[in-house]
């Protein structure tokens, strides 16, 4: 019943314009192709203020090219990405600076800068934005350790650190500036469960304190019905279903229920 | 078969003016972002020391050993004519005019431009330019900037540091070695050697350091992914800039040389 809501929307509905400008984030009609191949084919998605919503999706289905749209790293073929009403395609790079400063983002691989110890990572953020008392930034960077249990961690190289803890100092980058809005590629992947739910429940502490909007990938469904308000499933190139943790759990559609179930498409044929 | 020919000929030649379109681009908006955004002082200064302070070595070898080299041909053949006392002068412009800014602009360009692309084509393949850039910070104000202004007060200091050392070299060959007399020796080489020499050697030293800079922060920031990648941005980043550096150097001397014309007059 409730799958495709996301494509059933006739554009120009009142639901679309409401989107344009109420909302965080609205992506219409995303096409991306990277070199022969079409990753996004037409993405269609909405994210309003203070909602967290997840992104599911299948390895390599173009869920971190998604991301990297969101915040201009990356241009679309077509398709229009709207910032709290404002279209950001086509915007240059100094433009664009304005946006990023409300959208904070974890990426895959944390991307933490690797000349910089721990604590001059987290501080950067801080130090671009003009603050330079050695005072304000050791205590924030302290502050944002604790926050994602990396506690005395502050002078270590990232190199020196395991993918977990690179994850952490990364978010813990992506955070330090509070922004309105902070993506997430998968930011628990790789870590432990305990960590892993720790930095759930960040997430959800981050959305009630400070209203934050987030847009979580994730492969890990408990993850995903842990945080989202929403959850939507990106399958080839399109937004399948985007729906509440409860309507995804409910679905009946086999496409879903294979990827909830960590069920291969092959082994099903066999057994039935 | 004509359109063929012409587009396998035009293609590359395409391909070149674009590359040259990009390198202009970077180099434009590099300029741009000097004279209108702040500075970053901490790492303008860090790459004042990694390209100006750590190249001195690799710079003073060169110069002390081709001033010497010099100075001991020169003799050898203006010494037949009897002319041996002029070997001074002739090293002396030589080392200001070509000798010491090409070579120095060589050395620079392998041992900083081939940093420099590693570096920043590095931090491309590992998305910490990404990473820069969403968080809101140009990757023009933060890498290239530093870098190319330290490039462009580093290289006219290294190419005077390299004739100096030269031009002393040559003198304590051509003493010490040569027997050449000294007061003669200097005496051509003050009279010869014009104010025009040493405002040739840094022009081109100001010009080649710009050439290297823009050169191989481009190398870097369109490096493509993997170590391979980032390998062969540093190669390329390197021959481009030599070879930029010879080719250049030709039509500075020819335009230099109507405004700054070599010899006595
Ligand atoms: N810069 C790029 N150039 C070419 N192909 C890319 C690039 N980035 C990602 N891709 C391709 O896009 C597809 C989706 O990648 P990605 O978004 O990373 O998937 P995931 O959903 O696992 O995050 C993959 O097939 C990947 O090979
Ligand atoms: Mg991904």
């Amino acid at each position: 019943m409730n799958q495709r809501i996301a494509n059933s929307l006739p554009p120009g509905t009142a639901a679309s314009t409401e989107k344009k400008n109420g909302a965080m984030i609205s992506v219409r009609g995303l096409t991306k192709r990277l070199g022969a191949q079409e990753i996004l084919r037409g993405v269609d998605l909405g994210v309003a203020h203070g909602e967290t919503l997840v992104i599911i999706g299948r390895s390599g289905g173009g869920k971190s090219v998604l991301l990297k749209h969101l915040i201009g790293l990356m241009q679309p073929n077509e398709g229009e990405i709207w910032i709290e009403g404002q279209n950001i395609i086509g915007m240059n790079e100094r433009q664009l600076g304005a946006i990023r400063r409300k959208i904070g983002i974890l990426f895959q691989g944390a991307a933490l800068f690797d000349s910089m110890t721990v604590a001059e990572n987290i501080a950067f953020p801080l130090r671009e934005a003009g603050e330079r008392d050695p005072k304000v930034l050791r205590e924030r960077v302290r502050e944002m350790l604790e926050v994602v249990e990396l506690e005395g961690q502050e002078q270590k190289m990232p190199v020196n650190l395991s993918g977990g803890m690179k994850k952490r100092v990364g978010l813990a980058r992506s955070i330090i500036r509070r922004p309105k809005c902070v993506l997430y590629d998968e930011p628990t992947s790789g870590l432990d469960p305990v960590v892993s739910d720790s930095i759930n429940k960040l997430i959800r502490r981050l959305q009630e304190r400070f209203g934050m909007t987030s847009i979580v990938v994730t492969h890990d469904m408990k993850s995903a019905i842990d945080v989202g308000d929403h959850i939507a499933y990106l399958h080839d190139g399109q937004i399948y279903f985007h729906g509440t943790p409860n309507e995804l759990q409910q679905t009946t559609d086999p496409i879903l229920q294979d990827f909830m179930h960590g069920r291969s498409r092959e082994e099903l044929r066999v057994e039935s | 078969m004509f359109v063929r020919f012409f587009s396998a000929l035009g293609r590359p030649i395409l391909r070149f003016i674009q590359y040259l379109g990009e390198v202009v681009l970077l180099a434009a908006e590099t300029f741009m972002s000097i004279f209108t955004r702040k500075l970053r002082w901490k790492l303008f200064l860090n790459q004042v020391v990694e390209v100006g302070l750590l190249s001195q070595l690799v710079v003073v070898i060169t110069g002390g050993f081709t001033g010497a080299v010099f100075a001991a041909q020169t003799f050898f053949q203006f010494n037949k004519l009897g002319m041996g006392s002029a070997t001074g002068a002739v090293v002396s412009v030589a080392i200001l005019r070509e000798l010491g800014p090409v070579l120095t602009a060589l050395m620079v360009a392998g041992r900083v431009g081939a940093a420099m692309s590693a570096e920043i084509g590095t931090m491309k393949v590992t998305e910490q330019i990404d990473a820069l850039r969403a968080l809101a910070v140009h990757p023009t104000d933060y890498l290239v900037v530093p870098r190319a202004l330290a490039m462009m007060v580093s290289m006219p200091l290294l190419v005077a540091e390299c004739a100096a050392v030269g031009i002393a070299a040559s003198y304590f060959i051509a003493i010490f070695l040569l027997e050449i007399n000294g007061t003669y020796y200097m005496a051509n080489m003050v009279k010869w050697t014009l104010s025009r020499d040493i405002i040739m050697a840094v022009s081109k030293a100001f010009c080649f350091g710009i050439l290297i800079v823009f050169i191989s922060c481009h190398k870097g920031l369109t490096a493509r992914e993997g170590a391979v990648g980032v390998g062969r941005a540093t190669t390329e980043a390197v021959v481009n800039s030599s070879l930029a550096v010879l080719i250049c150097n030709f039509f500075l001397t020819m335009t230099l040389n109507i405004i700054y014309p070599a010899g006595y007059q």
